[in-house]
This record gives structure tokens, sequence and C-alpha cells, in this order.
């Protein structure tokens, strides 16, 4: 992957997460230095309470650091209030969730569509838009459906689709196959390879699972609210 | 985008039918009552006011008693006789002079029969009360001064006595007087309060004076003002005359009243009103529980709806767009419930006022008022709940099961 001449994509420094106060007081994150280029594939993982999911929170600005520096763009996220960083997850981010999280009694094509919604593009371009994502990870066909009458596979699909309806340059995808069989996970993390890869969409997973990690071009296992290492894989995986 | 929100609006709403419609259940009868009421309301005091025109704004009504009710239960006063009808006969502003009786009666012909009142009049009580013979004839002076047994029917007791056949020339009984029928009047309908008008039977006031009542009292007087002489006027001049016949000291008060249409007409309507008002007083509390209500739901469905927010939080949405559309929900859900209240509402004024014989009368700024208040409780109940969603944690709504 080629250098930047501008600063890194994501660039986290000393960051700290800290809940609660006195006794109680939690460091979910403890001074995580963390820098992420463009076009990168990077898998997180680490035991629960490592603060994997705090530090992908943090990433895809749902919430703040308390103390330290999160440049996403050259932009210190920290700085920004809540309708910013929502405007900054809808312009630049997409999120795919272990559980899906798709609206339950919406068709595939109106959960595609809801992001564009936000955004305010017109109905007719937001359906072909829409359409088109679907199509990319294959489930043309299934515009109609609702997520019910699809299988786990098909409606990480459609988180998918939904996530990168809008030519997102982050796509943050926590345990996205936690629910799947093996099979399935495969599927799902091929279709992330190539998302990686055809489209240039950085990706930021965070995985409990070894398998899927080996897609990564990067590991970076957390411990105790720290990166604890950093594991560079060989490319074998692309071509 | 705002017709796309009502649309989800109208989405979420149609998914827990039930649900919804029970919440706006409030806000349906609310506004229903208030339209209802508004409507009956505005229908009867446009009655009373056609039904006074109708009886002439140059009619006067002289009654005993100080009162609109006639005399107390502790007043003694003394009755109307004959010689105060001379008396008023005399006076140069009036054109009619009315003595009016009335007795309760049984009229009975062959196997009919048929409860009603029996009014002594003159011909002048045709005249002021704008009655028309449809058919036969009024009384003759002779049969008025005499106190003949002859009556005129109203339409609604020659119905139960002859059906459609011609009564002229028949005899009826009344009580125990028998009666030769001389003429029908044309049919007026309903009254004021809903009252049959056309039930009744006219006699010179001698005959019911004489042979039904047994005394020689004058109930009341109807009078009709000669032309160019106003209500004021003429109420001043029967006044004095009245005061002056019945030796009334300069210091004391009138124990009869006079009254115009006008007087008449407002004592009604104010009745009315009041009536309404109080109602719309009850609907508009039924709207504000009707409010609480939406905002009740509105709660339950933020919390049901957590995880759905914050997908849509995290995927990009403001927290003005989410606040927008729990408002907007809030509002559609209100309005609707507004929709159904006016026809509703509209629907129970048009069947009363079938019932009432009343006119029925919507009116555009009722639907306009009804409208914009339904929508105003979606906004301000639904404010609340609205900004609640709004203002999750979208890793919270997330987590949230």
């Amino acid at each position: 992957m080629g250098e930047e001449t501008t600063g890194p994509l994501i660039a986290l420094r000393d960051v700290s997460r800290v809940y609660g106060e006195g006794e109680a007081e939690v460091r979910a994150l403890d001074g995580v230095d963390l820098t992420i280029g463009e076009g990168e594939f990077i898998a997180i993982m680490g035991p629960s309470g490592s603060g994997k999911s705090t530090a992908m929170n943090i990433i895809g600005c749902l919430d703040r650091p308390t103390g330290g520096s999160y440049l996403f763009h050259d932009v210190e996220v920290g700085r920004l209030d809540r309708d910013q960083r929502a405007i900054l997850r809808r312009e630049y981010l997409g999120f795919v969730f272990q559980g899906f999280n798709l609206l339950p009694r919406s068709t595939a094509l109106e959960n595609v569509e809801l992001p564009l919604i936000y955004k305010g593009v017109p109905p007719a371009e937001r359906a072909a838009r829409a359409r088109s994502a679907l199509e990319k990870v294959g489930l043309a066909g299934r515009e109609h459906h609702q997520p019910s009458q699809l299988s786990g596979g098909q409606q990480q699909r459609v988180a998918i689709a939904r996530a990168i309806v809008d030519n997102p340059m982050v796509l943050l995808a926590d345990e996205p196959t936690g629910n799947l069989d093996t099979h399935r996970s495969r599927e799902i993390m091929e279709l992330l390879v190539a998302l990686n890869r055809d489209d240039g969409i950085t990706i930021i997973m965070v995985t409990h699972e070894e398998d899927m990690a080996e897609y990564a071009h990067r590991i970076v296992l957390f411990v105790d609210g720290r990166v604890q290492s950093e594991d560079y894989r060989p490319a074998e995986r692309e071509g | 985008m705002l017709w796309e929100t009502v649309r989800l609006a109208l989405l979420a709403i149609t998914r827990n039918a039930l649900r919804s419609f029970l919440t706006v259940l409030g806000v349906v009868i609310g506004v229903a009552a208030v339209i209802a009421m508004v409507t009956i309301g505005q229908g009867s005091s446009e009655q009373v006011t056609s039904d006074v025109e109708s009886l002439g704004s140059d009619v006067l009504m002289l009654r005993p008693g100080s009162s609109f009710g006639g005399p107390g239960v502790s007043e003694t006063v003394a009755e109307f006789t004959l010689r105060d009808a001379d008396a008023l006969r005399e006076l140069s502003v009036l054109s009619a002079v009315a003595p009016v009786v009335n007795s309760p009666a049984t009229a009975v012909y062959g196997n009919a029969n048929s409860s009603t009142t029996v009014t002594g009049s003159s011909n002048d009580y045709l005249d002021v009360a704008n009655w028309t013979i449809l058919r036969g004839r009024g009384f003759s002076p002779a049969e008025e001064s005499s106190g003949a047994a002859v009556c005129i029917l109203g339409e609604s007791v020659r119905q139960e006595l002859f059906g459609n056949a011609d009564p002229t020339g028949e005899t009826i009984r009344i009580k125990t007087v028998s009666c030769d029928v001389i003429g029908y009047l044309e049919a007026k309908g309903a009254g004021m309060m809903g009252q049959d008008q056309d039930d009744l039977i006219l006699m010179p006031i001698r005959a019911v004076q004489r042979r039904l009542v047994g005394s020689t009292d004058v109930s009341s007087f109807q009078l009709a003002l000669a032309p160019g002489v106003s209500a004021d006027r003429g109420t001043r001049e029967i006044e004095a005359l009245m005061r002056e016949r019945r030796r009334i000291q300069i210091d004391e008060a009138d124990d009869f009243r006079v009254m115009d249409m006008a007087q008449i007409a407002s004592m009604l309507t104010s009745v009315n009103s009041v009536l309404t008002g109080l109602l719309s007083a009850v609907a508009a509390v039924s709207l504000l529980v009707g409010g609480i209500g939406i905002m009740n739901i509105m709660l339950v469905s933020v919390t049901e709806r957590t995880r759905e927010i914050g997908i849509r939080l995290a995927i990009g949405a403001t927290a003005r767009q989410v606040l927008t559309q729990f408002l907007v929900e809030a509002i559609v859900l209100s309005v609707l419930g507004g929709v159904i209240g006016i026809l509703l509402g509209f629907a129970i004024a048009f069947a009363a006022a079938r019932l009432m014989a009343i006119p029925f009368t919507p009116s555009i700024e009722i639907v306009g008022l009804a409208f914009v208040f339904s929508g105003l409780v979606g906004v301000v109940f639904g404010y609340f709940p609205a900004r609640r969603a709004a203002r999750l944690d979208p890793i919270e709504a997330l987590r949230h099961q």
C-alpha cells in the first residue's frame, strides 16, 4: 500500500476512555496508539474486556475519547459534537454488526436505502443505488424480502450492502461472522476482502476468531485497554 | 424529505393498527364532541333565529309576573282580563291585540282522540302568531263576542282525528263541549324548543274561558306593533298603560312584563350557548386526556424501538432527524384521530339535527380549528417522547435488546 502525503486516515494517540469516577472508575482504554492507512484491512482481536469494542466505538465516532487525540482524516473527532459525528459517520463510515441490526419489518431494499434517506438522496436514485449495492453483495432478486425471510448470511450481506451503499472510506465490522457458521463466515470474509481489494475500502474488523483474522493485512491485539502487539500478515491472500 | 417522513410515520402507525386506534381514541372523542356540540349549537341558534323572524320582529308579548317564566311560587299577581284587551286596543302603537288563554284538553272525534292544547284567542292571534288558515274560515265577530263553540284545528290534531280528510263542518268533542270545526291551519313544523307547533286547537277566548277553564282570566297577550313603531316605544306605552290600570305606585316595580321577540330569542340562544360552551369545555378536557394518551404510547414506542433508533443513529441520522421522525409520527397519529373525530362529530351532529328538526350547519372554520388543535396536541405531547428518542446514546441503544 502506498504512503499518504497527508496524515494517515486514522490516527489514535495515547487515547484513553474512562467510565465512572473515583472508586468506580473503569479504564476501558488506557493509552492506545494506533495508525491505520487508507486501503488497509485490519483485524482487532483480544479477550473480552480488553477494550477492543470501546476502541471500535471510538474509531467509528459513536463515542469520544476521554483523553488523548483521535484524528480522522486530520479532523480531531474529540472536538466534534453529536450531530457533527453523525454526519461524519454518514459521509465516511459504514457499520456492520454481529447481530446484523437490520430494521425487522422493512425490506432488504428499504434497509439499504436508509443511510441515503438521511443524506437526502431523491427516491429514484436511492432505489437504484440500493439495488446495485445489493447486487454487489450477491443478493440481486432479494430486494423485497424482509430480514426474517433471509438466512443469517444473507442478512449480513444486506447489512454490508447498507454499509457500502454510500461508498464509505472505512467499513467498521464488529464480529461480522459471530453469528454465522464457518461456511457462511468464509463467504462474508471473501466479500469483505473483495470490497477492500476492488473498491479500496479500508476495513477495520473486530473478531475473536483466528481464522477470520487471517484474512486481514494486520492483526492488532488488545489486552487490558492497550495495544499489545501488531502482527503484519504477508499479502498471501491477495490475488 | 417531509413526505418521506410522513410515509414512514404512517407505516409505523399501520403496523400497530389496533394500538394506534386505541391511542387516538381520546383525540377522536374530544374532536368529535367539539364538532358535534358546536354544529348542533349553531344549528339550533339558527333555528331559533329563523323561528323568531317568522314570528315577526314587530311582535310583543305581555305576561303577568316579573320574570320570563311567569309568576313565581310566592308571587300572587293579578291576572289580566278581557277589559285589559279592550284598553290595549285603544293604543295607537298597536295594530293587533290577541289575548291568550291555554287549556290542555283531549279532543275526540269518533274513535280517534288527541291530547292537545286548546288556545283561546281572537282572529288577531292568526296574524300575530303568523298562522294561515288552509281551509275554512276564521271566527266571526258574533262567535268571538258570544264565545261560540267553534274551533280551528292545527295540522297535527287534524291528522290524529281525521287523517287526511277535510274536517270542516264536522263536530268534535273537547272535554264535555261539542264543537264545530270551521277550518284548519297550515302546518308550521317544530318550534324553537323542538315542540310540535301544530299540536293545537284554536277557539274563541270567551268559549275557552267559560266552557273549559271556568274563569275570566287572560294568561297573556300577543301584540303586534303598528307599522313604523319601534319595539321600545311600544313597550313604554304598554307599560305606562298597564301600570295605570293595575294601580302600581310610582315606587313599585312592574308586576307584568313586556317582551319583544329579540329578547325572547336572545334568552333562548343564551341558554343554548351556555350549554354549548360547557360541553365544549368537557370536550377540551377529553382532548387533553387524548394528548396524554398519545404521549404515553409514544414513550412506549420509543422504548420498544430503542434498538431501531440506535441503528438509525449509527448509520448517520442526526438527532434532529430522529426527533423529526417521532414528532411527525405523533402529529400524524393525532391528526388522524382529528380527522376521524371530525367525521364522527359531523355524523353525530347530522343525526341530531334530523332528530331535533334543526338545520345541519357544518362550518369550515370548526373543521380547520379541530384540525389545527389535533395537530397541536401531537406537537405538544409528541415532543417529549421524540426528544427522548433523539437524545439516546447510539452505543447504549444498539446494545438494547
